[in-house]
């Protein structure tokens, strides 16, 4: 089963990118390193990427500080139930569980204005990825992004998709979405950080670097 | 600092629709130091609100901007530079502003935005990590310390905090950096320069870091000459260059530099 899933968001302030995806018994993840500050840069090498457990995901986008405060307390409360009830959250309960904080929190004086995808590999079930709002709607997803690079990603996503590609193959359509960020998008994003995750756990792949603008 | 608040900035909008993050509190009255934005009216801090259903306009605060403060990491340790000028509107209120806080003998915080809530937040940091040190009987980490102002200050988010910092230090795993700022960035790095004259500065650091193994007189020099650079361009900035190294026995006062004495320097050492 494959699943590749783009992640992007741009805000007229921030933009941050992310790009997931996932094949055949694993999932690939991949997100720029930047932050963005007003109209300069800060590069460095802040991941976006919050891992969850050995083999869930959570890259999360949004408001400055609500995503790591955000990412942190769910990875806290994952760990916790662990700890409590001696096994960890498959990637479809973590989903879940992440949306109803997300929708507990959204009417309330201090909603979390983030969007997150949470990917992960189950044993029975495979590899899967959530795609979750800031308005806590949640889907389970092929592939995905967020962010004005989605509109620039998601059809090549849609085009070339299949649910079987190889490993290699997800990477090469990864490039592809890159590429044409890249060329496209307004915002120069000098490196994404990709991850894949199956059933051995997450690992973290080379570093793409887009060659220069064409 | 004593100096009578000058100018009630008067585009600031109240609105409290009882949710705290959209609240925007006044404590515009005393003279600031500057935010992380380039100077010009077009330029406004517009506070985001947080589920943008269209409700109202966007809320915005003018900030009086006006600072240029940076830091970098090198070999040796961290260097600090930062202006002295405060302005409110395009009054200078005064030259001789310290904008670095000394939170403790191996930790440094630089100040930029508002100046209440720099220090303020600072002091209280300093009081944190002291209440560290006595509890695990050892001194704190630069990333802990700045974890725990941001945390701070996140529970402040959308109420007209102004605060845009840089926590420098020296903790086991070496050099240490932190951006923080009001807003809930948190970024590790190896340079940063907050403030009107940010860009300025960014451009003589950037070129001068090529060259990676830099002394510490060098580093020095490229900090001074960065802030100076920017006080030339931003009318924001001036005073004099103040500036720090961090090392590992703690940090250094180096000098004190008056802006215009260093254009004489040098402008003879073109010549």
């Amino acid at each position: 089963m494959g699943w590749i899933e783009i992640l992007d968001r741009a805000e007229v302030v921030t933009d941050k990118h992310h790009i997931r995806g996932s094949t055949g018994g694993g999932e690939i993840r991949r997100a720029p390193n930047l932050v963005p500050l007003r109209i300069t840069c800060l590069p460095n090498d802040q991941d976006k990427m919050f891992k969850l457990s050995d083999k869930i995901l959570l890259l999360c986008v949004g408001e400055a500080g609500d995503t790591v405060q955000f990412a942190e307390y769910i990875q806290k409360n994952i760990q916790l139930y662990k700890m409590r009830n001696g096994y960890e959250l498959s990637p479809k309960a973590a989903a879940n569980f992440t949306r109803k904080n997300l929708a507990d929190y959204l009417r309330s004086r201090t909603p979390y204005h983030v969007n997150l995808l949470l990917a992960g590999f189950d044993e029975t079930d495979g590899p899967g990825l959530y795609y979750m709002d800031h308005l806590s709607a949640l889907a389970k997803a092929p592939f995905a992004a967020h962010g004005y690079g989605a509109y620039l990603t998601l059809s090549i996503l849609d085009r070339y998709y299949r649910p079987d590609l190889t490993r290699d193959e997800a990477v090469d359509l990864l490039k592809k979405c890159i590429e044409e960020l890249n060329k496209r998008f307004i915002l120069n994003l000098p490196s994404f950080s990709v991850r894949l995750i199956d059933k051995e756990g997450i690992h973290d792949l080379e570093k793409l670097m887009p060659v220069g603008a064409k | 600092m004593a100096l009578a608040s000058v100018l009630q900035s008067e585009s600031v909008d109240f609105s409290n629709y009882g949710r705290q993050r959209r609240g925007f509190a006044s404590g515009l009255t005393e003279t600031e130091l500057g935010l992380e934005s380039v100077g010009g009216d077009s330029l406004s801090f517009a506070l985001r609100t947080s589920c943008s259903n269209g409700d109202g306009p966007d809320r915005k605060i003018e900030f009086l901007h006006g600072t240029t403060t940076l830091a970098f990491k090198f070999q040796h340790g961290v260097i600090v530079a930062v202006d002295s000028r405060a302005t409110a509107g395009s009054y200078i209120a005064s030259q001789t502003v310290k904008k670095v806080i000394e939170i403790n003998p191996y930790l440094l915080g630089t100040m930029a935005g508002g100046a209440a809530d720099c220090s303020f937040w600072e002091r209280l940091l300093a009081r944190q990590c002291r209440v560290y040190e006595l509890r695990n009987k050892e001194r704190i980490s630069v990333a802990a310390a700045s974890k725990l102002l941001a945390n701070m200050v996140y529970q402040y988010k959308g109420m007209g905090l102004s605060m845009g910092t840089m926590v420098c230090g020296w903790d086991k795993t070496g050099p240490g950096l932190y951006y923080v700022d009001s807003e809930g960035n948190r970024v590790c790095g190896d340079l940063f320069a907050v403030g009107s004259g940010s860009m300025y500065a960014y451009g003589i650091v950037d070129s001068g870091l090529k060259q990676k193994d830099l002394t510490v007189e060098e580093a020095c020099d490229l900090g001074r000459r960065a802030i100076y650079q920017a006080t030339y361009r931003d009318a924001y900035s001036g005073g004099q260059v103040n500036l720090y190294h961090v090392h590992s026995e703690g940090w250094t006062r180096v000098s004190q530099s008056d802006v215009l004495m260093l254009h004489q320097q040098y402008q003879a050492e073109k010549a």
